[in-house]
Order: structure tokens, then C-alpha cells, then sequence
């Protein structure tokens, strides 16, 4: 257990090391932030009810560093808006000083003289503890706990047991309903095996019967909590058989249908709700859009973006709620019910610093036990890093340039691709790189690094593909994944033009030439969606590629240039 | 090809609803979306409301999108919807269907399966009987997928 005094002397320590030398204002501040599990808990009260939301916690049962992204472009209507806010833009925004925790769980300014200072973030040890308090204070039958899914992958244990690690933590934790994405990568026996074994529900009101075109999943569900009569609809990511391959779950279709969410909401109406919720799975600038269109829905608590914002954006008389991922955080909204409507309501984003919040001892005995079967693989030390690795951002980040570097090696490319996930942790400067760092960058259930030859007209169809699935203007049109990663290639990409006309400037960096588009290739990948696809697993290519070059140091990533 | 339980509910919104596939309208190459639906409405320009159809933003499986279409229509023998011409505006022969129906249809609803080779527009026109036309058109997306999450 961390007193504030411990924290303390953790905090000033690491500041004399780093020396009076640090540019900005974040060391000084720094020494004068004292940060206790009191502080972080603490909340006015509101009415009755609580909400809990935890969404994206990619299977992370120990605490990690997490680095938000320094580059989120909003395409549109949305542009400079939340979530479309980063860095010091962000903190101005929501009026938070530099150098404060706040900053350091929330933007990527600093970020590593920042992580160094405030330590780790989330567990779910402590997010056991953050809960257990809610419910102490609140009452445990005023309580919902949700989870928006993309739980049960994210982590080499996860992969190994399929889920089961993460399902069986989250049983522990008492979760009231779930929805999902990544869950689904799993295959549909596993899946459906996993989800009829869960003490409740999985809510999916867009998963239907492929070939029936019926409903497959439980839509809705009421509940009674703190004296109100709750409705939570759960929305699965709605393009997880185009993101993810669709040949591991063909019975099953999902797609946005927000008609059917309409219909919920007028039966949950009917049949005496309080209160409507959506669990949503969608991404931010989906449910923004939803909530405008579709009326009578109070909360959306929102994933698969994993935006993490301070309060909640306001569409429509619905409030929309972005809880971050990883375990960073844990959303507690209260909410004041009088007459069977909405009459208040209080929020906070509850950040999870690990050092500062004590672990659940019952959840860290748990979590220890699912994990001691492959603690000796997991602490393997294959390197060492000079540079923070990180993944988010909508372009490149540096985890996925040592990606590419292994696939370009190891796969002996011309390009290598990387897809744009969100999900993955960061590493310090200085810091080993595990066998568990690694495949929290890539654990999944179609690992193969395939290695094949692609023509110059392909890979660009491949990039303006992606290019407009991250910034159609459409926000229904948009899979919630950033540009897909490329090494051995540089491009110029025009966020706001149309399909097509995004892309431009494709040059081979080894040589300096010009991509021909009747040219061939030779491209290394991961995570294809074909079934078939063959090859070692990234895991593999990266370890090997760690092992012979055992000190990462990367260059600046200047592939990309943006245009317009 | 065997009558599935998903196609029999299709066709069985309308007890007289009757699938006709395009050689009703068999256009050649060189007509385009705009003509084939001229010819549907008698050179009329459709309004726009009434009928709405039901297709993913993007499409799981190009090969077969699930397309609905729904008429608001009382389908009296006084005012009833006659057809619903459904085209593809990327395909090469841009009608797809044509989905008849009478007052005894009881409700102008029918969904089918068709096939997108690349992102374009699906569009309904529906006629009643008082010779009027509307339609309602959705973009499909036809993704590479695969880099999303």
C-alpha cells in the first residue's frame, strides 16, 4: 500500500534525478502535487443512482503506461472538437495546468518525464478498489457496473487462455452487463461458449443472425438501482466483420442499425425506464452522431476509440461519456432521478494512478493466480528501448515503427504495414522491452506475418481504404482504427480530400523512386483478415528482430507528410 | 438455387409480392442509372421521401449486401404501391430488381440480397398506383477491410 508521503518521496526522487535541467514546468509543478487515494475518490454526491463505466481495458490486468495521442484529426463537422483535441490544446481546453497528474493521464505532453514522475497507471487491482469504494459509498444496489468491451484481448495471457484470464478477473469485479469487439476475435464457438458461462449479461442490439437476418444476441436489458428502473441497450462495434475477420464468426453480422436502437429505447419507455443507456462499442464520432439522430437515449457510455475526456459532451439532451482504455480510468457518473426523469447528474473520470491507489488484495491475489502459469515467459527480458514506444496516433507511432523494422528484417521486405490499433502500451526511454511488452503490442488470435508481393496500384488502394475509414466525413462510415503504419515507404496524405484523392507522393525510401503502380513489391504484414493467411507469428518476428538488435533506438518517423 | 427461410419472409411481406429480376428491365451497357429509372417512372423525377431503404453503411461481405425496402403506403385499392425498382448505380447493368405488389400485398416491404463490386449508391423508386414515384438512395461502402480497432 502507497501512503501519500511514499508518492511523495517517489515524486521528488525521480525530480532530482532528472536535474534542474528539464525544459517546462512540469518538475516544479510537480513537487507541489500531492496526490492521495482520498483526493482521486472523492466526488460530490449526486441523487441516488451511479453508473460505473470501464471500457478498453485490452485484457491489462497489471498497471502500465499508456500514452494518449499527440495527433487526433477531426474530419468535418468535428473538427477541434473532443475527442479531436490533443496536447497542449487539450489542457487549455479543459483548463488543466502542465505538469500536473491530470496532464499526464490525459495528454501526451511530457509524457515520458511525466510517467517517470507519477508512475504507472491502472491494474485492475485497483480498479477493483476504485469500485468497491463506489460501492461502500454509494450502496451496492445503487451501483451499475458496465463494460464496453474489448476486455478479453490485449495481453499474451489473454490470447493463451482465449479470454478466460480477463473473463474470470471480471467475474470477480461483478459487472451488471458487457458488450463487445476484440471478444469476438475469439471465433464463434469460443465466444459463444464464453459468453453463455457469464453470471451476466452480454448485450449486442446490432449482432444479428447472418443468415436468418434476426436478432442473434440479448438486445436489452432493465435493471432496478438506486430506486430507479434502468435500461441499458449494448451496441457492439459495429464493424468488427470488416475490421476483424469475419470467417472466424460467419453466422453473425453486425452493422450500426441504429433504427433497432430507436425501437429499444421506445420499449424500454414502454415498459417504465427511467432511465435509458446505451453501452456502445461504436467510437466516439458514431455515437456523437447517434445521439443526434436518435432521441431519448440519457447516457451513452462510449468505447472502442479509447478517448479518455474529462467531462461529458452533451448532444441532444444525451450525455456521452469517454472513459479511456487500459484500465487508465474508471468513469463514475451519479445521476439524480426524479419523476422518471433525468434531473441531474455529477461525473468524474476517475484516474487510476497505480501508485497512489492501493491494490484489492483479493483482485491482486486473483490476478497473480490466472497470471503464474506464464510468469516466466511474461518477464523474459529481450532489449532494452532508448525511446519511448508508444502506438497511438493517427498516423505512426513508435512501437509500430519497430514493428515495421522487424518486418522489413526479418521478413526481408521492401515495405512492411502495420495496422493503426489503438490498443497496445507504451515503454519509457530506459526501460527493458519484456516478452509481455512485446505481445502487448500484437496479441491476437491472427498473429501470421505474411510476406507477399503487391503492386504500387494496390498499396495505394490499401492506404486511401484505410485512409477513409479514419476520416470519412461521414462518422457512420468510420472503423475507429488509425492510418495503417508503413515502413520501407513514405506518403503524403490529405486528410479532408475524398477516397482516392487522399494519398499522393508514395515513394520507396530505400532507393528514393517513385511507387509505380504496375510495379510489384515485396510487403510484410500482420493481421490479415483472409483466411489462409500465412506466416510466423508477429510475435516471433518482433522478438527476433529484439534479440539481434537488443538496444532500440529509432529514428524519427518523417514517412508521412500531411497535405491540405 | 434452394428458397431459404430469410427469402421465403422476404417474399412472404406481401403474399403477392413478386420478384422479378432485371430482364424486365434489360438494359444494355451503355444506359445508365438516370434512364433506367426515367423508364421506370415514364420520364418523371421522382420525389424524394415515402420510400426508405434499409442497407449497411459498409458492406460485411460485397458478395451478398442485405437490401430492404418499405414503403409507407395504407395499400387500399385506392392507394397502393404498384413496384419498387431497386438499382446499383456502380454495377454494370444497374438494375438489380423490381418487386411488384397489390392491395392484397397488405404492405409494400421486401428484402433481398444483391451484389456490390465497389462502393456506389443503391437507390429505390417505388410507383403506386396513382402513377406518383419516390425514392430514397443509400451509399454502400465496399471496403478492403482489415485495419480498423
Amino acid at each position: 500500500m502507497f501512503s501519500r508521503r511514499e508518492f511523495l518521496m517517489a515524486a521528488t526522487a525521480t525530480s532530482a534525478l532528472l536535474g534542474s535541467g528539464m525544459a517546462g514546468s512540469w518538475s516544479r509543478l510537480m513537487a507541489q502535487q500531492g496526490l492521495t487515494e482520498d483526493q482521486l475518490l472523492a466526488m460530490e454526491p449526486t441523487g441516488k443512482l451511479t453508473l460505473v463505466h470501464v471500457t478498453d481495458i485490452h485484457a491489462q490486468l497489471k498497471p502500465i503506461y499508456f500514452r494518449e495521442p499527440s495527433t487526433n484529426l477531426g474530419i468535418g463537422p468535428v473538427k477541434g472538437k473532443p475527442p479531436h483535441v490533443t496536447g497542449a490544446d487539450f489542457l487549455k481546453l479543459y483548463n488543466i495546468q502542465p505538469g500536473t497528474p491530470e496532464a499526464y493521464a490525459l495528454t501526451s505532453v511530457d509524457f515520458a518525464a511525466l510517467a517517470a514522475a507519477y508512475g504507472k497507471m491502472g491494474g485492475m487491482d485497483r480498479v477493483a478498489r476504485v469500485i468497491r469504494h463506489i460501492r461502500d459509498e454509494r450502496g451496492a444496489d445503487n451501483v451499475l457496473l458496465l463494460d464496453g468491451g474489448d476486455t478479453w484481448q490485449g495481453s499474451f495471457t489473454a490470447n493463451a487462455t482465449e479470454g478466460q484470464d480477463m473473463i474470470t478477473v471480471m467475474n470477480a469485479l461483478q459487472p451488471d452487463a458487457m458488450t463487445g469487439h476484440w471478444e469476438f476475435t475469439y471465433g464463434t464457438d469460443r465466444v459463444q461458449e464464453a459468453i453463455d458461462a457469464l453470471p451476466f449479461a452480454f448485450l449486442g442490439s446490432n449482432i444479428y443472425d447472418s443468415e436468418w437476418d434476426e436478432p442473434a444476441f440479448e438486445a436489452w436489458k432493465m435493471f432496478e438501482r438506486g430506486g430507479a428502473r434502468v435500461a441499458v441497450i449494448g451496441q457492439a462495434f459495429p464493424y468488427t466483420p470488416i475490421a476483424n475477420p469475419r470467417w472466424m464468426i460467419p453466422d453473425w453480422s453486425f452493422g450500426i442499425r441504429e433504427e433497432d436502437i430507436a425501437q429499444h429505447v421506445a420499449e424500454a419507455r414502454d415498459e417504465g425506464a427511467d432511465l435509458v443507456v446505451l453501452l456502445s462499442h461504436n467510437g466516439f464520432d458514431v455515437d456523437r452522431k447517434l445521439a443526434s439522430r436518435v432521441d431519448g437515449i440519457d447516457v451513452i457510455l462510449t468505447g472502442h476509440t479509447h478517448d479518455a475526456l474529462p467531462e461529458p459532451v452533451i448532444v441532444n439532451d444525451t450525455l456521452v461519456i469517454a472513459s479511456g482504455s487500459n484500465g487508465k480510468f474508471v468513469s463514475r457518473l451519479d445521476l439524480d432521478i426524479k419523476d422518471g426523469k433525468l434531473a441531474g447528474y455529477a461525473y468524474r473520470l476517475i484516474p487510476v494512478f497505480s501508485d497512489v491507489i492501493a491494490p484489492d488484495p483479493d483482485m491482486a491475489a486473483l490476478i497473480d493466480e490466472v497470471r503464474a502459469p506464464y510468469e516466466d515467459q511474461l518477464s523474459r527480458v529481450l532489449g532494452r528501448t532508448e525511446d519511448l514506444l508508444y502506438r497511438r496516433g493517427n498516423f505512426n507511432g513508435t512501437f509500430d515503427d519497430l514493428i515495421c523494422e522487424a518486418l522489413l528484417s526479418e521478413r526481408d521486405a521492401q515495405i512492411a504495414l502495420s495496422p493503426g490499433f489503438r490498443w497496445g502500451t507504451s515503454l519509457l526511454p530506459g526501460q527493458d522491452i519484456t516478452f509481455e511488452d512485446v505481445h502487448n503490442a500484437c496479441a491476437m488470435s491472427y498473429p501470421a506475418a505474411y510476406r507477399s508481393t503487391m503492386s504500387g496500384r494496390m498499396l495505394k488502394d490499401i492506404l486511401e481504404d484505410v485512409g477513409d475509414n479514419l476520416f470519412n466525413k461521414d462518422p457512420y462510415y468510420q472503423q475507429g482504427g488509425d492510418m495503417v503504419r508503413v515502413g520501407g515507404m513514405g506518403y503524403t496524405i490529405d486528410p479532408e480530400a475524398e477516397i482516392g484523392k487522399r494519398i499522393s507522393d508514395m515513394t520507396l525510401l530505400s532507393t528514393g523512386e517513385a511507387i509505380d503502380p504496375a510495379k510489384g513489391y515485396v510487403v510484410a504484414g500482420w493481421a490479415s483478415v483472409n483466411e489462409g493467411t500465412e506466416g510466423p507469428p508477429i510475435g516471433e518476428v518482433i522478438e527476433a528482430h529484439i534479440l539481434k538488435n537488443p538496444v532500440v533506438k529509432l529514428p524519427e518517423n518523417q514517412s508521412v507528410k500531411l497535405a491540405g | 438455387m434452394t428458397l431459404s427461410r430469410r427469402q421465403a419472409l422476404g417474399l412472404s411481406a406481401g403474399a403477392a409480392a413478386v420478384l422479378a429480376f432485371s430482364p424486365t428491365f434489360a438494359l444494355s451497357a451503355t444506359d445508365d442509372t438516370d434512364a433506367a429509372i426515367k423508364a421506370f417512372t415514364g420520364g418523371a423525377t421522382p420525389a424524394e421521401g415515402t420510400v426508405s431503404l434499409d442497407t449497411p453503411e459498409i458492406a460485411e461481405n460485397g458478395n451478398t449486401v442485405p437490401v430492404g425496402v418499405s414503403v409507407e403506403s395504407p395499400m387500399t385499392e385506392d392507394s397502393f404501391v404498384e413496384s419498387v425498382l431497386i438499382l446499383a448505380d456502380g454495377n454494370p447493368n444497374p438494375a438489380v430488381a423490381t418487386f411488384h405488389f397489390t392491395a392484397l400485398s397488405g404492405i409494400a416491404e421486401a428484402k433481398t440480397r444483391i451484389r456490390l463490386a465497389k462502393t456506389q449508391n443503391v437507390i429505390a423508386v417505388a410507383k403506386m398506383n396513382d402513377g406518383s414515384t419516390f425514392i430514397d438512395r443509400k451509399e454502400v461502402k465496399v471496403t478492403i477491410g482489415g485495419c480498423g480497432g
